[in-house]
């Protein structure tokens, strides 16, 4: 890369008041692992929330302390990029749940043994109520504008709507206003895939120093297949063999997609605990925005003034088009500013990940022009 | 009747859209239904303080509104305008965009359920130049204003200035305003079904 390698920005918060949760219990003591980029101007009304994916983290730009990969979005945000940081100050928090440094199954509990499945069972809300928590203590009264994609783009959707006055725009990219039963069905294969690996231990695996890799290398299979699009896999694997010129007649991985799956399984257990992902997709699939609103989604953003962007991909069946429609037409029942756009890009779900020029300009337009 | 256009407003708007700049009310809402690249909304935001919104088939088009902080949404005007409130916005705009719907008429309806007043422009099928070229060269007409062939033309219902009369008569429609445009100057309303390029309306719900 042409710029300097952007410094660790991470950071940690210990919420002083336990954090309450939809399910009835509260969270003592959660951590919230950050990090800023761009500095915060001093009528500190510049700040950008980034809200990550299922399995993403705070680590927006910065390498990753572990893999030692670049930022998740460092395509997206930085400076001159559509997410500018010479303009906006830039925070991205890992959601509670996670391992990747916030408050989770993994974590110590007031007694000191990880919480395991003790932990308690949260929603997409209560990922944000700890954002909120957070913005808090950072003094941030009002965003600019809070940005995710996927799981992201719920809670940014959550955010708008649940803590109105919070943020003054939402972009929401491959996104839902809710988990659709197809959604659910994923999910459920994936927890029951590590669920049925004898060294889940009903979530108690932390001191055999070893997890429910197996089980969570064919859950993260499964779900990587939710993210490409049949054409793209096509594309890139076809029916092609890996390494031979000849079938074996055996259960080996003879097809380059299966030795891709598995690699990517396996390579995700090296980064993620079970027990967050069982947590994660479980508040994913408890996601309907309308619900928690009396069931008609246009209620849920009575009282927003907020400006409301939506950004959905053709080849994404796992959050489809009709998910995006749903929201904006929502939000024009409720008379707030709303833009929509399908997008044209060949990666399905993982397309607001990757190279889509077209999204650049949207992000850039959408975020740079300041009410 | 043509009220006068505020400075900076009508330079590079297309005339049918200078005419409707020109004769919304200062701080209106607005919902510009086909609204391209965003010109007009631009311009009564920028001119006359409106609140403008706008819906776009074309996402490149989109894409460009997003990008000069407006609204706009991708849509469709024969499926998505169901989705707007009774009475939302004081005008939806149709311009240039009624002859391609799929269903005119109920496009028509819908501007009037969702704006308290309605502006209308298409191209005149009846105006001189259209006739001719049909009647001398008995093909469909490609004239200056309507320059794709038949076969990959959006215009798929083409109408003309006394259909669209007897149209809005039939619905019991208030015609509030009309404005008849050939080239770059105004023709009557007498002779508008013959000499008008374009036409905009202005309606209401009687």
């Amino acid at each position: 890369m042409a710029t300097a390698p952007i410094l660790d920005q991470s950071n940690l918060l210990e919420l002083a008041q336990p954090l309450p949760l939809d399910g009835g219990q509260s969270l003592p003591g959660a951590r919230i692992a950050y990090e800023t980029v761009g500095t915060l101007n001093p009528a500190r009304d510049n700040a950008i929330l980034i809200t990550h994916a299922l399995t993403g983290d705070h680590h927006v730009v910065s390498n990753h302390p572990k893999t030692g990969k670049p930022g998740w979005w460092v395509r997206m945000v930085g400076p001159g990029k559509p997410i500018d940081t010479n303009r906006f100050h830039v925070i991205c928090a890992n959601v509670i749940g996670s391992c990747m440094g916030s408050t989770g199954p993994a974590s110590p509990a007031p007694d000191g043994q990880p919480w395991g499945m003790r932990f308690p069972v949260i929603t997409i809300r209560d990922m944000v109520r700890a954002h909120v928590a957070l913005l808090d203590a950072l003094g941030i009264e009002s965003l600019h504008a809070v940005v995710g994609g996927s799981m992201g783009g719920m809670q940014a959707l959550s955010l708008a709507a649940n803590f109105p006055g919070r943020a003054r725009a939402a972009l929401v990219i491959a996104s839902t206003a809710r988990h659709s039963a197809q959604n659910i069905a994923f999910h459920e294969v994936g927890r029951q895939a590590i669920m049925a690996d004898p060294e889940w231990r009903e979530g108690d695996y932390y001191a055999h120093g070893k997890g429910p890799e197996k089980g969570l290398s064919v859950a993260r299979m499964a779900a990587h297949i939710t993210y490409l699009s049949e054409a793209g896999l096509t594309e890139k694997f076809g029916r092609r063999l890996q390494d031979r010129a000849e079938k074996t007649f055996g259960f080996d991985a003879d097809f380059q997609i299966e030795s891709y799956l598995r690699y990517q399984g396996l390579s995700f257990t090296d980064r993620f605990d079970a027990n967050s992902y069982l947590y994660i997709t479980r508040a994913m699939d408890y996601f309907d925005l309308a619900e928690e609103h009396g069931g008609l989604l246009a209620n849920a953003f009575t009282g927003s003034r907020a400006r409301y962007c939506l950004v959905s991909f053709d080849t994404d069946w796992l959050y489809p088009t009709a998910e995006s429609r749903n929201v904006v037409h929502a939000l024009n029942a409720a008379g707030l500013p709303v833009s929509f756009m399908e997008l044209s890009a060949p990666f399905g779900h993982d397309s607001f990940l990757l190279d889509v020029p077209a999204l650049d300009r949207v992000v850039a337009g959408f975020l740079g022009e300041a009410r | 009747m043509n009220a006068a256009v505020p400075a900076g407003l009508q330079g590079g708007l297309r005339r049918d859209l200078a005419v409707i700049a020109a004769n919304i009310a200062p701080s209106s809402s607005v919902l510009d239904i086909g609204c391209g690249d965003g010109t007009l909304m631009a311009a009564l935001r920028d001119g006359k303080d409106c609140d403008a919104r706008g819906m776009e088939l074309d996402p490149a088009n989109v894409s460009l509104c997003v990008a000069k902080g407006l609204s706009v949404i991708q849509g469709d005007a024969d499926k998505d305008l169901a989705f707007y409130p009774d009475k939302s916005v004081d005008y939806a705009i149709l311009s240039q965009t009624l002859q391609t719907t799929m269903r005119p008429d109920m496009v028509l309806e819908e501007l009037l359920r969702i704006g308290r007043k309605a502006f209308v422009s298409f191209p005149n099928f009846a105006h001189w130049r259209v006739r001719l070229s049909l009647l001398w060269g008995g093909r469909m007409p490609v004239t200056r204003l309507l320059p794709i062939p038949w076969y990959e033309t959006p215009n798929i219902h083409h109408l003309t200035v006394d259909d669209f009369r007897a149209l809005v008569k039939e619905r019991g429609i208030k015609v509030e305003g009309c404005w008849f445009l050939s080239g770059g100057t105004k023709c009557s309303a007498a002779a508008a079904n013959f000499r008008a390029e374009h036409a905009v309306f202005l309606l209401s719900r009687a």
